[in-house]
């Protein structure tokens, strides 16, 4: 593959003595789709959080849109301006409105005008179709309207890449499906996409691969098509036979 | 070669440059505030360190368990204080903290007039300041007391007056000081049987009733130690004379006021600590414990008071490390204690540098102690939990 | 939101007249059982022996008049607030001089005022800081004087209620930037500052204050450069601001410990740099959280003050002591303490309501932002 835009080489991570990576490699290309799934503790959360730098590697190279991952603040932050994150448990900040969430950081870390982030701010909720609670503040909204918001947040930055750390894993099941069809739409608008999840449904319709991770190891990769027809490692197969609805 | 070490671009380097800032400036400061305590110090002509502690302190110490003269060292006199400070404060403690145990069940009472009560005293106490409180007693052991020449009889040969509250003690001979090194022993082998018994219920499943068994083996060797040095039992009682009352133990009005203000106060706030320690057990789990065929007794011991007292310990402590620390306030009010001797070593000498550090030494020393013992505590009692 | 209201007995009987609640509702909080019974009796028996006594001595057979013969013929059989009348501008304004007393009163009032005023969180805004350090000057140059046409009064001779309340304010507003810095330090990554910081806070808690308030009056005058002298009562405030400073820095440090840490990773995954997330994300939250806290410490540095007694500064209650010094009135120590014991009851229980007050409503509006005025 040329031009990747994530690149993991030969990656290791330990917490203290435990291996929690394990010689990862993976290339991730403009525009695909990846999703990421496993039993928990397998490490996949850890896996997508040291793309921007949230967890640290201690073995291995990390190149994001050919910027290589190091301790290097200005690397960190030009990274962290084109990869956008969404959190599990939604992180908004409790204390701003919905539009004022989406526009902390275009004010502060790229340095616009109020009235302009404002207005991109606008913009990104109207495009997760949340715009009529501009003003609410995150306690006022459901699950899966506080997940649009942070989705939100996420693209006014503009990024390049977007990663989704298991999105929708606290919500309600009634509320799963907005936030999937935000992000259908994100990846039918050619966003490259990194996605930790359990929703197999969305993985085959959506993903261009699907990687299985155990214990800390890719353990299987590959098109969905392949992927669920025929799984070809054992664990892989036993993960799938949990998971999947009968 | 590039020196990463103290990069402004990696985090670990800004962290570094950011340390060695704040000890440049640390140090600067330091330096500045030493230099200027030097120029001082030479300006009105006064001593540094810690040499005159050897020296006579010169003045009186009002009371005490310490021997004490004038001539004694100040280092004597600071020991004096410091066994004043431990004096009122462990008197103190006891004291409030029975209070406090007894008006914050009186709290919980289901008795309206007995609730209104312990609550009156409780919002009274807390919202008016110690020192205040501090000096109406004072005035009011002083003042409103008798004279010394007519005091009040509590109980046959204990009397209170404005020279203080003077109690019969027995004269202190050789029996009771073996009783009194024989007490240890009687205690370790009370602790002894209790663990014993224990092993065999658990052991056997046969239970024992051994708390008057131990108690009394914790009285027989200081019993018996009493009565081989002739069982002594000459007391000495205080004697109204033409002026005052002499012989006895004398209580001065100045721990007496320090001692009912310090334990009234304290006791408010450890009042409310114990409230919310019982409140803080379910009653769910009261009735589980009935439910499966235990004793009140039995649910009071094994499933209640343990779970109240590791909420009710930690606070607990806190407000005796506060009795202590407002035991200092015994300058305000005449009783030697420590910081009332420092005050008077600082205004003869003037070195008031050293006798803060001193004080602030001792005060430290205490609260480390105690914040290692609840340190060890909690561990032992935490809740093992996910 | 909550039950249905009204308690309706199961079969809609209709509930039993109101006498026999009333007689229901004594048997239930006074004789439920046999201690109980005896509870009441003793406690219930006290009060009716001590009432009416207590209030002939408090009220009914009191000496009102500031006349010192009338007070000596009770001979201690009532209360002579005879005491309060003669000597309430000593204590209240302690040896501030007599003429100029209006400036101390007018003084205090307004200070008394913004507090009223900042106490609705409907006024917390940007312009609140403003108001405060205005209402600030006005009161040092009501107090202080030498411009204005007013004469110079020496902070030396401030005393009574209005140094009571300066210490307090001044003590405690100084207080909150030091004991953020001091949160945050503890907070840190860098070893030295956290130890810093630790050393500060844990030492400062752990002695009296009054060995700070000796440190404020012996030892500060050691390190200032030569020449430069502060007056007393700066030092006095200095070292209040510095002792609750450790105290507060706990506090805050409690609110920034109850953040959960996705917020820290949702501001740093968004490009945030570590003081931005701090200003904009972290300390709005954390300080919202701790204001019933910090008006607790209010209460105590309030409580604390009358400590400065103890190094000859006249608040409230030195100059109460003040007032007692005279010969003359002396013997009617009881009444002036019971005047400036009620005098801290009020102001504290006040206080102390209001934070509860506080607590209640800012909880609802953690829970529901929206109703927080914009």
């Amino acid at each position: 593959m040329k031009d990747p835009m994530i690149e993991l080489a030969g990656v290791n991570k330990w917490f203290g003595r435990f291996h929690v990576l394990v010689d990862i490699d993976l290339l991730v290309g403009r525009g695909e789709r990846i999703v990421v799934c496993g039993p928990s503790g397998s490490g996949k959360s850890t896996l997508i959080r040291l793309v921007n730098r949230l967890e640290e590697h201690q073995e291995g190279r990390i190149l994001v849109d050919g910027v290589l991952l190091t301790d290097d603040l200005r690397a960190i932050e030009r990274i962290r301006r084109e990869v956008g994150m969404v959190f599990q448990s939604f992180n908004l900040f409790p204390h701003l409105t919905a539009l004022e969430n989406v526009a902390l950081a275009p004010t502060f870390v790229l340095g616009l005008p109020r009235a302009e982030a404002l207005e991109r701010a606008a913009q990104q909720l109207a495009r997760v179709r949340i715009a009529d609670q501009a003003h609410k503040h995150p306690g006022q909204l459901s699950g899966g309207q506080q997940q649009r918001v942070a989705i939100a947040r996420a693209l006014c930055m503009q990024p390049k890449i977007m990663l989704f750390d298991e999105p929708t894993s606290a919500l309600d099941p009634e509320m799963v499906k907005e936030v999937l069809d935000v992000m259908l739409e994100l990846a039918a608008q050619g966003m490259t996409m990194v996605v930790v999840t359990h929703e197999m449904g969305f993985a085959r319709q959506v993903a261009d691969r699907v990687i299985f991770m155990d214990e800390g190891r890719i353990v299987e990769e590959n098109p969905p098509a392949e992927f669920f027809a025929h799984p070809r490692n054992e664990r892989t197969r036993d993960f799938l036979a949990k998971v999947l609805p009968r | 070669m590039r020196l990463t070490f103290l990069s402004l671009r990696t985090r670990s380097g800004r962290e570094r440059l950011y340390q060695l800032a704040l000890l440049g400036l640390i140090l600067l400061a330091s330096a500045f505030l030493w230099h200027n305590t030097r120029e001082n110090l030479a300006a009105r002509q006064i001593h540094s360190g810690f040499g005159f502690l050897k020296q006579p302190a010169g003045f009186d110490i009002g009371e005490g368990l310490v021997p004490y003269e004038p001539q004694d060292s100040y280092l004597w006199a600071f020991a004096a204080g410091i066994a004043n400070t431990v004096r009122v404060a462990l008197a103190g403690i006891v004291a409030a903290t029975l209070l406090g145990l007894l008006v914050g069940i009186g709290r919980l009472s289901h008795n309206l007039l007995v609730r209104a009560l312990a609550t009156a005293y409780v919002e009274v106490l807390r919202n008016v300041p110690l020192i205040l409180q501090l000096f109406a007693w004072y005035m009011a052991t002083t003042e409103l007391l008798p004279e010394p020449a007519h005091p009040l009889e509590l109980w046959p040969h204990a009397y209170l007056s404005k020279g203080g509250l003077q109690l019969p003690v027995p004269v202190f001979a050789r029996g009771f000081a073996l009783a009194l090194y024989l007490l240890p022993l009687g205690l370790v082998a009370a602790c002894l049987l209790v663990r014993r018994a224990r092993r065999r219920r658990e052991a056997t499943g046969r239970a024992q009733r051994v708390l008057l068994p131990a108690l009394l083996l914790a009285v027989a060797p200081s019993a018996l130690g009493w009565l081989l040095g002739g069982a002594p039992h000459a007391l000495d009682l205080p004697e109204v004379t033409a002026f005052n009352v002499t012989g006895g133990l004398g209580i001065t009005p100045e721990f007496l006021a320090l001692f009912i203000g310090l334990s009234t106060f304290t006791g408010a706030y450890i009042a409310e600590i114990v409230r919310s320690g019982l409140l803080a057990i379910p009653h769910g789990q009261t009735e589980a414990a009935l439910a499966l065929g235990l004793s009140r007794a039995e649910v009071l011991r094994l499933v209640v008071l343990p779970q109240a007292l590791r909420v009710i310990v930690p606070p607990l402590t806190s407000q005796y490390l506060n009795l202590t620390k407002n035991s200092s306030l015994a300058v305000a009010i005449g009783y030697p204690d420590l910081v009332a001797i420092a005050n008077t070593a600082i205004n003869q000498n003037g070195q008031a540098l050293e006798c803060i550090l001193l004080i602030m030494a001792v005060y430290l020393t205490v609260n480390l102690l105690t914040a290692a013992a609840m340190g060890a505590y909690n561990r032992r009692v935490a809740l093992v939990e996910r | 939101m909550g039950a249905p209201g009204g308690e309706r007995s199961s079969r809609g009987e209709r509930p039993p007249p109101a006498r026999a609640a009333l007689l229901s509702g004594l048997r239930r909080h006074l004789f439920a059982s046999p201690s109980s019974a005896l509870a009441t009796l003793l406690v219930g028996g006290g009060l009716l022996a001590l009432l009416p006594r207590a209030v002939h001595w408090l009220f009914t057979g009191a000496v009102y008049r500031a006349d010192y013969d009338a007070c000596r013929a009770l001979a201690y059989s009532a209360a002579c607030w005879g005491f309060v009348a003669e000597k309430h501008r000593l204590i209240l304004f302690g040896r501030y001089p007599y003429a100029e007393q209006w400036r101390p009163l007018v003084a205090t009032l307004l200070v008394l005022l913004t507090l009223f005023v900042s106490a609705h969180p409907r006024a917390w805004r940007r312009g609140l800081l403003l108001l405060w350090a205005l209402v600030l000057i006005a009161f040092l140059l009501f107090m202080g004087g030498g411009a204005a046409g007013l004469s110079r009064v020496e902070p030396a001779e401030w005393g009574g209620f209005p140094l009571t309340v300066i210490l307090t304010v001044v003590g405690v507003a100084a207080s909150i930037p030091l004991g953020i810095v001091l949160a945050l330090g503890r907070r840190s990554r860098l070893p030295l500052a956290r130890g810093a910081c630790t050393l500060y806070i844990e030492l400062v808690r752990g002695v009296p204050l009054i060995t700070v308030l000796f440190v404020a009056s012996f030892v500060f005058p050691l390190l200032m450069p030569g020449g430069l002298k502060l007056d007393v009562l700066t030092r006095i405030t200095l070292g209040i601001t510095l002792f609750q400073a450790a105290y507060m820095a706990e506090v805050i440090r409690g609110g920034l410990q109850a953040l959960p840490r996705g917020q820290f990773e949702a501001a740093a995954a968004l490009g945030l740099s570590s003081w931005q997330t701090q200003a904009k994300v972290i300390l709005p939250q954390a300080l919202v959280l701790v204001i019933p806290s910090l008006v607790n410490s209010l209460l105590s540095t309030f409580m604390d003050t009358s400590l400065v007694t103890v190094v000859s500064l006249y608040d409230l209650t030195g100059s109460l002591r003040l007032a007692l010094g005279d010969p003359r009135w002396r013997n009617f120590f009881l009444e002036g303490y019971l005047f400036v014991g009620a005098l801290y009851f009020v102001c504290c229980l006040a206080m102390s309501r209001y934070s509860q007050w506080l607590e209640r409503r800012l909880g609802r509006w953690i829970r529901r932002p929206e109703a927080r005025p914009a």
